[in-house]
Formats: structure tokens, C-alpha cells, sequence
């Protein structure tokens, strides 16, 4: 596929291949729409589920669940492929549920942990509020426009930018940014932007290849290709665009702090990904939607080769996930060194790294933008670099160097994990360090996505970018001069100053910052706002109807009620059977006679 | 043409039957399997896109009788298969019972294919009267015969009634043919009074034939009664016959005066949602409750006609042609899980077969599932046409009160999941049901065929559509 459109430069195929069902002049149809922004995905999905597959026969061998492991983790590729693959609103909410499903199965794989159950309960509801918001902009775009067919709903957006919506007393909206807005809605829950965010952390309750696959490298990724895909749309409205930056700045920013105290390995990792998804979202936001597409695909590479090295670092330890209970780690697992060390460079940004090429032209793109909200935007990509490289090597140099905090009875048989887990390290490595080198042009400057990607002419600064592109080499050189680097390896220096030279310095910053450090470890307690706030009110009000409503009413009334008039009824009409025939025969002559009665008596009057 | 090569195998089937001994009956099971692959294969190869009639205008060749055919030729197929443990574990496998079955069969056929009252009654009568044979083949059960004569002494008055109404209306249009009675009523000016009551007299015929309210009394009787095999003969096939009864008269000849009947068929069909559904919750004993739910959808196919447009006969076609494959699986399962010798048709049989025999359980509960009529289960595009077709040309109330009454339906259908997945086997029952391998395969194979119907509706649809536009 990749090479039938890329090398042969096959035609966009959009087609339907069956008629679900047609409600109301409404086609429910199952079609494919499959161009460069799709097949760039489906490389992306299937070359990493390839790997996780892979990794998982060594991972998972000693697992009961091994088979259910396996079918789900099919049921995910192929419910991802739908989603990317769909022509069509109704497929691609069937899409985006369909993993949603799947990832709550899996994050909850070890359905005996109590931790496990709660998370993937929680990564459930949260992403029902962003799937709310979804089918609602969904059901606004059905309502202007008639149709849930991609390419006729992108053909309207333009008319639509000016009808307006009435909600909430009065004030008259743009449709348009109504529905952009909702979408984007659905998209924070499934990409976890702030504030829901708060199910990805707990989400690492899963077996790590899961992690890798779902909660890294495609899934949560599901929502920034959907913004891509409606890029026809939301370039018709600048406050949704505003509202995309806005919310990516701060994800990528504040999300970034807190992997900075975190002591899970896993959940440092998770908070990367937050971070770096807020990244991607930001470019969506300066219109740059290539870059953040092109983000997205170096970072499903180098962050699916980090969790997969998390992960073959815990099976060495015997799922050991603290990283304070690591350190030198490097003599004994050399290769998952050498790996984790491409995957943490390329994620920071080093040069010549795919992080490097995919983030550098995303920051350069989001000062080029002039939507609202762009420079707070800036700042907050340029100050996550820092932070990125602060958290990526504090963990790694926690984990792979320094003195050994390991278990005595562990250290006796410590050694690399056997070829099926390190194969696949060794093979999205490659990629990591390499993929930015041939893809950068095309796919940033170039016409690569052609019409996959729509940007209005206003919004365009990846073209400005464009002209001063001449070759991954001379974009390497300038990435040299630029200030980013720097601050990267700034990051990396106080990382190492901090956590591996003078261990005490940390130690004596937190005691310090005591009041900050509270404030980071406990997520800004976000988790404490909705369940002390929104969930007990939202229960109580659920109560209130439950008494009322349902109770009351509904049992009492409505549903106990008739039934036991429905019970009634039937015993009484159970006695008419009396087992004789000449009941029957009476019954029909009866119902004959009426009948005859009825017709001709009625019709003569 | 298909029917004389059923009633020559037939012929041979009975004669071959005579000359085997009781230890090879399955040589007349196969035979009679293989008549009935030929039919279908002469059925299919013979079928003409548009009209073709023979003998004298009074038997029809059409795509609609062609996919009739088709069905009752499978319904019948499947049913030989599922009775054949049944029969042999109760002793009563005899060639009997597939020679009738193959009378019954011919006298469907002959119905479907009807252009004339005559040919219709002639086939009806020959449908019937082998029915009433099979229901009282098991000679030893007293239930067996009552219910067979109390269906044969009602299907006489039935009987009657519908020629009685044929009579009154040769008398009006002076034709038995159904184009000539049809171009007949077009042309107007005739006994308006005579043709009413002729109409009322066929209708009450046809709405026996359904089992429709107040014309049903026969039904939970036969069903409990019969053998299950029978049960699932008779609640299959010959309601084949009977929508091919209703369409050809009341559509094809009665269409233009589809203002009389309709008003008549739609008291039946919302009496016959009321009584079936309520009743159906009442009953312990399986085959009654399935009964009476027949009952309940026999109103919704009826409803399909009430529409009095192109889409709800269409409709009523497409949910008869569901109803018997859902029909079949029920019945089928009634009798895998009497495989042990004793009749398991007290609702209380199926408690713990969750726990017992997960993958027949899981059969069922599609099946049940189907007939509540929840997405994405045959039985919901069934009910949906339907009420599509009702709201389009106008019949608001009566969808309204059919999705009401699907509601207090959907009661007696989750008790059986209830039964099966959330309550413990009674005393020794708590085997998992046996049953031979054909059987098992079939019974897989008709549920899965539901859902996949659910899925993939369009086929069939188009079929029923195609079938009635010629």
C-alpha cells in the first residue's frame, strides 16, 4: 500500500463498499478512504503492532492470558486500521470506540490487581466525556450538513463558517466552531490533552507492550489524526484553532513538569508522551498540521522503543518499576542501553535524531503562526524542550548508571532479555535514529499529503518554512544555531549534574521547594478536584434522580406497575384457553360474525 | 417444473419405503433428502424474471413464487434433518413421516404457485391434511391427538369459511382467476354488500392460516401437542404458504379494494400483538410460549399488509422469511435439548445451560435475542422494516402500539436468557445437552445464520424486493 501510493503515486481511493443502512436520506455506509495522511498512518500502526506483536511472545510467555493477550491486541490493529481507514463520520466514531474498548480491556488485562481495574474504569469515563463531546460535534456537523460522507461535509465547511448556533441564552456561535470545538473535545479524551488527561498515567496499570502500542504509539495518537483529517474544517475557524493551541501548549508544558518527580519508569514515560502529544497538538493548532503528523510518526517510533525498553528493563528486574531501586544498570543490559539511549535522544530533540527534525520544524512552525495564542504557545514549547531533556535523562541516568540500588537476590540473574524482546528494540531503534533523514522533506515542504491536508494560505507557515529548506543537512546546521538545542542540552547537563554527580542536590531542592514538589507529585491534584467535586455532585445529582425518577416513576409506577397489570391481564386471558373445542370454534364464529358485522354495517352507514 | 418432480420422488420415496426394513429408515430419510435437493435445484434453475401462466390461468410461475419455493424447499430440509434423533430416540422413525412431510410440502408449493381460488384451496387442503396426519403421528401420546383433531375440526370450519368467501366472490366478479377477479374490481359497479362479506369470509380463512387473533385458539394447542419435530414442521413452512395465501389474495386480487380489508387485518394484527405477547408471559411450558409469541409476530407480519403499500408487503415477506429461520433455531433447540430421551419443554429445562453448554446457550440467546428484535439480530431489520413502512404510508398508532407491545414481549424472551445463564440446573438435569453431531451443526449454523442476516440484510431484502415488483 505505502509503496502503491508513494512509489507508483497511485490515486486517492475513497469509495463504499457496502450500505449499511439509510435513516431519514441519512447513507450509513462502510467506505474506505485511503490517501497519503492514511497510509502514512497505516505504516506507522502496522510497523509498530509488528514489533509489539513480536515483543509480546518474549514478554507475555509466561502469562495465563497469553491468547486473550493475542486476540486483543488484533482486535486493537484492526479496529485502529477502521478508524484511519474510514471515509466516513459514522465509521470513524465505530473506529474510535472500537479501541476505546479494546484499550479498556487491556488496561485492565490483569483483571485480579484492584490498581488495574480502577485505572482502566477511569481511562472508561474519561474518555466518555470526550466521546459526549465527540458524537455531539458529530451530530452538528450531520445537522448542517446532511451527510456524514467526509468529502461532502469538507465541501460545505466553508458555507457553514457562516451559520450560527444558539446556545445557552443567546449568544449566537459559529456552527462551524461549535462543531470543531466538540470534535476537539473528543480528541482531548482520546489524546489525553488537559484536563483529561488524567487516565494515560494510570493507564501504565497494562502490561507494558500495550503501553508501548495503545498508550504511546497509535491509539492516544487516534484524536491529533482526526484533527488532520478535519483539517478542511477547523482551518475555517480560528477560535477552534486558538482553542487546539491553547490546550496543546499547556498539556505540553505542565504534563512535562510532572514527569520530572515521578519515580514509576513507566509513568515517566507516560508523562513524556502526555507531553509530547500536547506537542503535536500545538502544531495542529498553528495550522501546521504536517508537522504534528510528522511529529506523530517519529514519536510513535522512539517513544514505542522507550516502552519497550522500560519494559524489557522491568522483566530484567523481575517487574521491578521503581527507578529508585535501579542504577547500573548498563553493564548488564547493554543492548537495552545502547536502545533506551537512541530512543531518549531522539525524543529530546538531538540533532540529527527523528525527534530532532520532527520537533525542531514544529517549534519553528508554531512562531511562524499568527493565531492567538501562538506565543504563550511558543513559550511553552521552547520551555518543554528543557523539560523533556530534564525528566528523559534523569530517568535515564537512574536507570542505567550510577550505584546499583538493586535487590541482592535479583543482581544474581540479571541479564538481557531474551532475542524476541530485543529484536524489536533493536529494530524501532533504527527508525529513531534514521526516519527523519528521508521523510523530512517530503513529508514537511514537500506535496506529500497533496489534498489529504488542507491549510488556508493565511495559516501557512510550514510553506514560509519551505523556502528557506534546502536538505535535512542544512536544516541540521540550522537547528545548530538555534536556541532549542541549547536548552535541550541544558536539560540534559542540570539532569546529570542533579540525579547522577551530586545526588544530594536534588534531595536538598525538593526539601526547598517542598510546597512545589507537593503540588507536582500530587498531579496538581487533579485527581483529588474530580473526585471530591465532580464525581460526588454529579453522584449526588445521580441520586436525586435515581430517587425520584427512577424509583418512584419509572420502577414504581411505570415499570412494577404495568407489569403487574400485564401479569394480570395474561392470567385472565389464559383462562379464555380453555383446552375445549367448542370454545375455539365459538371464539372464531364470533370473531367472524364481527367482523362481517362490522364491515357491513359500517360501510352501508 | 418442480412440483411434478417432487410428486414423482415422492411416489418413489413412499414405494422404497415399503420394501426397506425398519433398521434402514435412513435410506428413505436420504432419499427424501435428495428429493428435496432436486426440487430446489429444478425451483432455482426454472425460475422467469417476469409472469408465466399455465393450465389454463390458474398456476403461475413468478420470482415471488420462486423464492417462496426456495424457502419452504430449505425450511423443509432443515426440519428432516433436525427430526431425525428425535424420531429415531422415540421410536417412531418411520418413512411415514417424511412421505407427509413431502405431501405437506407439495400442497405449499401448490399454494405458492396458485393463480386461481381453486388451485389454491386444492393446495391448502393438501397442506393440511397432511398436517393433521403428522401432528398425530406419535399414535402412543394422547396430546398428540387431541391436538390433532382439534386442529383438524377447526381447520374444517376454517376450511369452509374461506371457500364460503371464495364462492361470494366468484359470485360477484364471475371469476375464480385472480388477474380476472382483479381486473374485475377495477372496473367497478358491482355488489358491493356480497363482496364484503365474501371479503370478511376469506379474510377470517387467511387469518386462520396465521394463527391471527381471535383465529389462533388452534395454535398454542397443536404446538404443545404435537411431537417438537412436527412443532417445528408445522410452525415453519406453512407460514410460507400462508403469506403466499395473503399476498396473492389480498394483493394481487383484492388490491384495489385494499380500503375494506385493510381496516379488518389491522383489528387482527394489533388483537394478535395484544393476546400473543401477553399471554406468552403466563406460560411455563416452552412450546406454548413460543407459540404464542408466533402469535405476536404473525401481527406484525400482518401489519406489513395493513401498510397497503409496495414496502410493506415487502416488509411482511422479509419478517415471514426471518420469523421461520428464528422459528427453526427455537425449535431446533427445543428438541437438541430433549436429546435425553425426555421432552424438555417446560421453560425450567433450560435453567443453568449457561453453566451446562455455553456454546447452545449463546445459540439461544441470539435467537431470543433476534425475536426481541435488537440490533444487530435479523429480528431487528424485520421489525424495522415494518414499522418503516407503517409510519411512511401513514399508521402512526399502530407502530406505536406494536413497539409497545415488542416491549412487553421482550419480558418472556429474557426470561429464558434469565433461565439459562443466572439460575442453577434443578436435581440431575445438570447434564450438558447431547445430541449428534449433524444436529448440533445445523442448529449452530441457523443461529449464526440470524446474525449474519442482522449484519448483512441487504441480500435478502433486495430478494423480497425483486420477488414483488413482477
Amino acid at each position: 500500500m505505502l509503496k502503491h501510493h508513494l512509489i507508483d503515486g497511485g490515486p486517492v481511493f475513497n469509495g463504499s463498499v457496502y450500505t449499511w443502512m439509510v435513516v431519514d436520506g441519512i447513507h450509513m455506509e462502510i467506505g474506505f478512504l485511503v490517501d497519503r495522511l492514511t497510509v502514512l498512518m497505516m505504516t506507522v500502526v502496522t510497523f509498530v503492532s509488528f514489533m509489539v506483536h513480536i515483543y509480546t511472545v518474549g514478554y507475555m510467555h509466561d502469562d495465563p492470558g497469553y491468547q486473550r493477550f493475542f486476540s486483543y491486541i488484533s482486535l486493537f490493529t484492526f479496529s485502529m486500521l477502521v478508524l484511519v481507514m474510514s471515509n466516513n463520520f459514522l465509521q470513524l466514531f465505530f473506529g474510535w470506540e472500537a479501541v476505546g474498548v479494546v484499550s479498556y480491556l487491556l488496561i485492565g488485562f490483569w483483571y485480579t490487581k484492584p490498581t488495574a481495574i480502577v485505572a482502566n474504569l477511569k481511562a472508561f469515563l474519561v474518555n466518555r466525556v470526550g466521546d459526549f463531546g465527540f458524537l455531539l460535534g458529530i451530530a452538528t456537523l450531520l445537522y448542517f450538513t446532511g451527510t456524514l460522507d467526509y468529502i461532502d461535509v469538507f465541501a460545505r465547511a466553508e458555507t457553514m463558517q457562516g451559520e450560527t448556533i444558539t446556545i445557552f441564552g443567546g449568544h449566537a456561535w459559529s456552527a462551524l466552531t461549535v462543531a470543531c470545538i466538540l470534535l476537539f473535545v473528543g480528541a482531548m479524551g482520546k489524546s489525553a490533552q488537559v484536563p483529561l488527561h488524567v487516565w494515560l498515567p494510570d493507564s501504565m496499570e497494562g502490561p507494558t507492550p500495550i503501553s508501548a502500542l495503545i498508550h504511546a504509539a497509535t491509539m492516544v495518537t487516534a484524536g491529533v489524526f482526526m484533527v488532520a483529517r478535519m483539517s478542511p474544517l477547523f482551518e475555517f475557524s480560528e477560535t477552534a484553532l486558538s482553542f487546539v493551541l491553547v490546550i496543546g501548549a499547556i498539556t505540553a508544558l505542565f504534563t512535562g513538569f510532572l514527569g520530572v518527580v515521578q519515580n514509576d519508569i513507566k509513568r515517566v514515560v507516560a508523562y513524556s508522551t502526555l507531553s509530547q502529544l500536547g506537542y503535536m497538538t500545538v502544531a495542529l493548532g498553528a495550522s501546521a498540521y504536517a508537522a504534528g503528523i510528522f511529529h506523530l510518526m517519529t514519536h510513535a517510533f522512539f517513544k514505542a522503543l522507550l516502552f519497550l525498553a522500560a519494559g524489557s528493563v522491568i522483566i530484567a528486574l523481575h517487574h521491578e518499576q521503581d527507578i529508585r531501586r535501579m542504577g547500573g544498570l548498563k553493564k548488564y543490559l547493554p543492548i537495552t542501553y545502547w536502545t533506551s539511549l537512541i530512543g531518549s535522544l531522539a525524543l529530546i530533540g538531538f540533532p540529527g535524531f527523528a525527534g530532532f527534525f520532527s520537533k525542531d520544524a514544529l517549534i519553528e512552525a508554531v512562531g511562524l503562526s499568527s493565531i492567538p495564542g501562538s506565543g504563550f504557545a511558543y513559550f511553552s514549547v521552547v520551555a518543554g524542550v528543557f523539560v523533556t531533556a530534564l525528566y528523559t535523562f534523569r530517568m535515564f541516568f537512574l536507570v542505567f548508571h550510577g550505584s546499583e540500588r538493586i535487590d541482592e537476590d535479583v543482581r544474581g540473574h540479571l541479564r538481557e532479555p531474551p532475542w524476541v524482546v530485543w529484536a524489536p528494540l533493536v529494530l524501532l531503534a533504527i527508525p529513531s535514529l534514521l526516519i527523519g533523514w528521508p521523510t523530512i522533506g517530503p513529508v514537511l515542504f514537500g506535496d506529500y499529503f497533496g489534498s489529504a491536508i488542507f491549510v488556508l494560505e493565511s495559516h501557512n507557515g510550514l510553506a514560509e518554512m519551505g523556502h528557506e529548506f534546502h536538505g535535512p543537512l542544512s536544516f541540521l546546521l540550522h537547528g545548530l544555531k538555534s536556541p532549542v538545542l541549547y536548552l535541550a542540552l541544558s536539560g540534559i547537563a542540570v539532569a546529570w549534574y542533579a540525579y547522577l554527580y551530586k545526588p544530594s542536590v536534588a534531595e536538598n531542592i525538593r526539601r526547598r521547594f517542598g510546597v512545589i514538589y507537593t503540588l507536582l507529585d500530587r498531579k496538581y491534584y487533579m485527581d483529588e478536584l474530580y473526585q471530591t467535586v465532580l464525581a460526588p455532585g454529579a453522584a449526588r445529582l445521580g441520586g436525586l434522580l435515581w430517587r425520584v425518577g427512577d424509583v418512584a416513576i419509572i420502577d414504581g409506577a411505570a415499570v412494577n406497575g404495568s407489569a403487574r397489570l400485564v401479569g394480570w391481564f395474561s392470567g385472565v386471558l389464559r383462562q379464555i384457553q380453555t383446552g375445549y373445542l367448542y370454545t375455539y370454534a365459538f371464539a372464531m364464529i364470533i370473531g367472524l360474525v364481527v367482523l362481517v358485522a362490522w364491515l357491513t354495517l359500517g360501510v352501508n352507514n | 417444473m418442480a412440483e411434478i418432480f417432487l410428486a414423482c420422488g415422492l411416489c418413489v420415496v413412499l414405494v422404497v419405503d415399503l420394501f426397506v426394513s425398519d433398521r434402514n429408515r435412513d435410506l428413505t430419510f436420504s432419499l427424501a433428502l435428495i428429493v428435496l435437493i432436486g426440487t430446489a435445484w429444478i425451483s432455482w434453475t426454472t425460475g422467469h424474471a417476469g409472469q408465466v401462466l399455465t393450465f389454463g390461468g390458474s398456476f403461475v410461475s413468478d420470482p415471488l413464487a420462486q423464492l417462496l419455493k426456495i424457502f419452504s424447499i430449505a425450511a423443509v430440509f432443515v426440519s428432516f434433518l433436525y427430526s431425525r434423533d428425535y424420531l429415531k430416540q422415540r421410536n417412531i422413525f418411520k418413512g411415514e413421516y417424511y412421505v407427509l412431510g413431502l405431501f405437506a410440502l407439495l400442497g405449499i408449493m401448490v399454494m405458492i404457485s396458485a393463480y386461481s381460488m381453486m388451485t389454491m384451496y386444492l393446495g391448502l387442503e393438501m397442506m393440511s391434511l397432511a398436517l393433521y396426519a403428522m401432528i398425530a403421528f406419535d399414535r402412543e401420546s394422547p396430546v398428540s391427538g387431541e391436538a390433532a383433531m382439534k386442529y383438524f375440526i377447526l381447520g374444517a370450519i376454517a376450511s369452509g369459511t374461506l371457500l364460503y368467501g371464495i364462492s361470494f366472490i366468484y359470485g360477484v366478479t364471475g371469476s375464480l382467476q385472480i388477474g380476472e377477479i382483479s381486473a374485475a374490481l377495477t372496473a367497478g359497479a358491482m355488489n358491493e354488500t356480497s363482496l364484503l362479506i365474501g371479503l370478511a369470509f376469506v379474510l377470517v380463512g387467511i387469518a386462520f392460516k396465521f394463527g391471527a387473533v381471535p383465529f389462533h385458539m388452534w395454535l398454542p394447542d397443536v404446538y404443545h401437542g404435537a411431537p417438537t419435530s412436527v412443532t417445528l414442521f408445522v410452525g415453519t413452512a406453512p407460514k410460507l404458504a400462508a403469506i403466499a395465501l395473503a399476498v396473492r389474495i389480498l394483493v394481487e386480487a383484492l388490491g384495489s379494494v385494499g380500503h375494506l380489508w385493510e381496516p379488518m387485518l389491522l383489528v387482527l394484527a394489533v388483537l394478535s400483538l395484544a393476546v400473543g405477547n401477553i399471554v406468552a408471559i403466563a406460560q411455563t411450558n416452552i412450546k406454548r410460549m413460543l407459540a404464542y409469541s408466533t402469535i405476536g409476530h404473525v401481527g406484525f407480519i400482518l401489519l406489513g399488509f395493513v401498510a397497503g403499500s409496495h414496502a410493506g408487503v415487502e416488509a411482511a415477506l422479509f419478517y415471514t422469511i426471518v420469523y421461520i429461520l428464528m422459528a427453526a433455531g427455537a425449535f431446533g433447540m427445543v428438541i437438541l435439548m430433549s436429546s435425553n430421551g425426555h421432552d424438555a419443554d417446560r421453560l425450567d429445562d433450560f435453567r443453568g445451560l449457561g453453566r451446562r453448554s455455553p456454546w447452545f446457550a449463546a445459540m439461544m440467546l441470539l435467537l431470543m435475542v433476534s425475536m426481541i428484535g435488537v440490533p444487530p439480530l435479523a429480528g431487528f431489520y424485520a421489525k424495522w422494516w415494518v414499522l418503516t413502512a407503517l409510519v411512511n404510508s401513514g399508521h402512526v398508532w399502530p407502530a406505536v402500539v406494536a413497539v409497545l407491545f415488542s416491549v412487553i414481549g421482550a419480558f418472556y424472551y429474557l426470561r429464558v436468557i434469565r433461565l439459562m445463564y443466572f439460575d442453577d440446573a434443578e436435581g440431575e438435569a445438570g447434564a450438558p445437552v447431547a445430541g449428534g453431531w449433524l444436529m448440533r451443526t445445523v442448529l449452530s449454523a441457523n443461529a449464526l445464520g440470524v446474525l449474519a442476516l442482522g449484519i448483512l440484510p441487504g441480500g435478502l431484502l433486495e430478494m423480497c424486493a425483486r420477488a414483488l415488483s413482477g
